[in-house]
């Protein structure tokens, strides 16, 4: 094959080996040159982070679509291999930057199970408040890119607005606005402080109209419904067979959600919906998540009735949980306990667990696998876009390259999430 | 339609394939099936379609590496193990199938026949354990460059650092960046 370029026209370049690598990957027909390869990203504003994909197109519709991650690989898991548990709680916030929340209550989840630890009920009430924060939180970023990527531009500066209320909540709880590392192994980092139940209960007064005022923007609007119905459509078998999960896999009709089916931190009482699309389109997804918006409202308000009386907001076993900063004054065993949890650590047998919670985006996994001392031998998180991202050459084959950038927008990826 | 009543994963699996699961471990309510190495597609094609058992979903797949910085692998059979986890909606339970894979042999057969989301999650393994997914039809790396050395999540592969940069070692730092070569 012979390329060439603008700059050294008249010279002739031969293109070695690259060929053979491309086989397999592309048509024969982008070989000849009959159909265009096109590189999309990785600094493209619609691949929502560094994306690359690599695009067969005949015309303008896609033949083959690549995607080609690892742009963001920070060797997280690596690195939790060389912290103590309790470090590794920093680690989980930068994976998913969406929903850091939801990141930290997956790896806490696997160490409590993994050292059979109790959390306190005012602890589990605290973390579901936070879950559902954080998956209104990331469903605004998501909706508001999502619509800006097919046009609708002002949809997401009021989805930003709503969003800034729910981080300065995060930073009541935790100090920091995005990098949270609240929810730590065996309850929460501290109580909530006085101001925040106030602050929630205004935003829940809020929310739900301004979430009506989203849907008037969109959801009959005729320009949204041409661009989003039909589009994308993914099966329920073939969404299972790839391992979609989350809004997407409910947006093809199939009715799972871990918080219904295998609750964990005490979701079985709450009353919620699970929302469920039917045709599996974007559009489909992009409804059942403004719906599960609105269910996150309702748990939020049912949480925030239960968080009434006072309690332990985390695990009183000193043996895995430092003491609270009064006892330090006091009692020499708090002292101890606390020089030796945040030097030594606590130890974990060399047994392997896997936990998974429902995150804005779908199931993450936890698989932790302790080693006898106060390390991990091994962490694996499996992460919604990771699977998204893989099954992204199948969603989008034979549609326009225009449909493209809202298919990826619909199954909501995060690359932090995927490279990790 | 009647739903069949839910069976014991380690008694199904024996039952349909004699002489392929080596040991059943059971940890904090998790069941754990450690199944032979060159069968495993054969098992999860078993516990998927099986009536009463019904692993629908793939849930993950994770490799560990048992060597330790100061002696071998202990009292495990072999180096390395690949854990696939399974999620069956219909009995909402999971299930851990496990194979034990030699350091000198790192190899292990698909399961992408079985549930294409196998897909990237065997190429990430393979890229950064170096195991290798016998059948698998794109055998490149996932997360690192192609001409990366070495596969970073074995124990065996230093964590490294970066040094801080200043103005005198900034060129020498910039020389030994791992910027991907022509």
């Amino acid at each position: 094959m012979v390329l060439q370029t603008p700059e050294k026209a008249g010279e002739v370049y031969k293109w070695e080996g690259s060929v053979e690598e491309l086989k397999g990957l592309v048509t024969e027909r982008a070989i000849t040159g009959e159909t265009m390869l096109l590189n999309m990203g990785p600094h493209h504003p619609s691949t929502h982070g560094v994306l690359r994909l690599l695009l067969e197109l005949d015309g303008e519709e896609i033949v083959s679509c690549l995607p080609d991650v690892g742009y963001l690989h920070t060797g997280i898991e690596k690195n939790m291999e060389h912290k103590t548990y309790e470090k590794c709680v920093t680690l989980t916030d930068r994976m998913d930057y969406l929903a850091p929340m939801s990141n930290n209550l997956a790896f806490c989840l696997a160490v409590e199970k993994l050292v059979d630890l109790d959390v306190p009920e005012r602890a589990q009430i605290i973390r579901v408040i936070c879950m559902e924060l954080t998956r209104l939180n990331s469903h605004l970023v998501w909706l508001g890119t999502h619509a800006l990527d097919m046009g609708a531009m002002s949809v997401f500066l009021y989805c930003f607005r709503e969003r800034e209320i729910i981080l300065e909540m995060f930073e009541m709880l935790s100090g920091q606005r995005m990098m949270s590392s609240y929810i730590r192994p065996g309850g929460v980092w501290r109580d909530i402080p006085p101001e925040f139940m106030p602050a929630l209960e205004k935003f829940l007064d809020y929310m739900p109209g301004k979430i009506d005022d989203y849907e008037k923007l969109l959801t009959n609007n005729p320009l949204w419904i041409d661009r989003t119905q039909g589009i994308g459509i993914i099966e329920p078998d073939m969404a299972m067979a790839w391992g979609v999960s989350g809004p997407s896999l409910r947006g093809s009709g199939v009715s799972w959600d871990i918080r219904k089916a295998m609750p964990y931190s005490g979701y079985e009482q709450y009353d919620f919906n699970v929302p469920v699309g039917e045709h599996g389109d974007v559009y489909d997804r992009f409804y059942v998540r403004v719906l599960e918006m609105r269910e996150s409202v309702k748990i939020l308000g049912q949480a925030l009735k239960r968080l009434t009386p006072k309690g332990p907001f985390r695990s009183d076993n000193r043996k895995f949980v430092p003491p609270p900063r009064s006892e330090l004054g006091q009692s020499m065993e708090a002292v101890i306990h606390h020089f030796k949890l945040w030097t030594e650590g606590f130890s974990a047998p060399d047994e392997e667990v896997f936990a998974a919670i429902e995150s804005p985006r779908g199931e993450i996994g936890c698989y932790l696998h302790g080693a006898g001392d106060n390390k991990p031998r091994r962490v694996h998180f499996k992460t919604p876009s990771f699977m998204h991202i893989a099954a992204l050459p199948v969603m989008s084959k034979g549609h326009l390259i225009a449909d493209l950038v809202g298919i990826i927008g619909s199954v909501d990826i995060v690359l932090g999430d995927c490279d990790r | 339609m009647t739903i069949p009543s839910a069976l014991d994963p380690a008694v199904a699996v024996r039952t349909a394939l004699p002489d392929v699961l080596l040991d059943t471990v059971e940890f904090r309510g998790e069941t754990t099936l450690v199944v032979a190495r060159e069968r495993i597609a054969e098992v999860a094609t078993v516990v998927r379609d099986t009536p009463g058992l019904v692993y629908n979903f793939l849930s993950d797949i994770s490799a560990v590496d048992y060597w330790e910085p100061y002696g071998g692998w202990g009292e495990r059979p072999e180096r390395f193990a690949v854990s696939y986890h399974l999620l069956s909606m219909l009995y909402k339970r999971r299930l851990r199938l496990k194979v034990y894979v030699p350091e000198d042999d790192p190899v292990v057969p698909t399961i992408i026949g079985v549930w294409p989301a196998a897909n990237w999650l065997e190429r990430e393994i393979h890229d950064l354990m170096g195991i290798r997914f016998d059948g698998h039809p794109d055998q490149r790396r996932l997360m690192l460059p192609d001409d990366w050395q070495g596969h970073p999540h074995r124990r065996d592969y230093p964590l490294g650092y970066e040094t801080i940069m200043f103005s005198f070692n900034a060129d020498e730092i910039m020389k030994h960046k791992p910027f991907a070569k022509e």
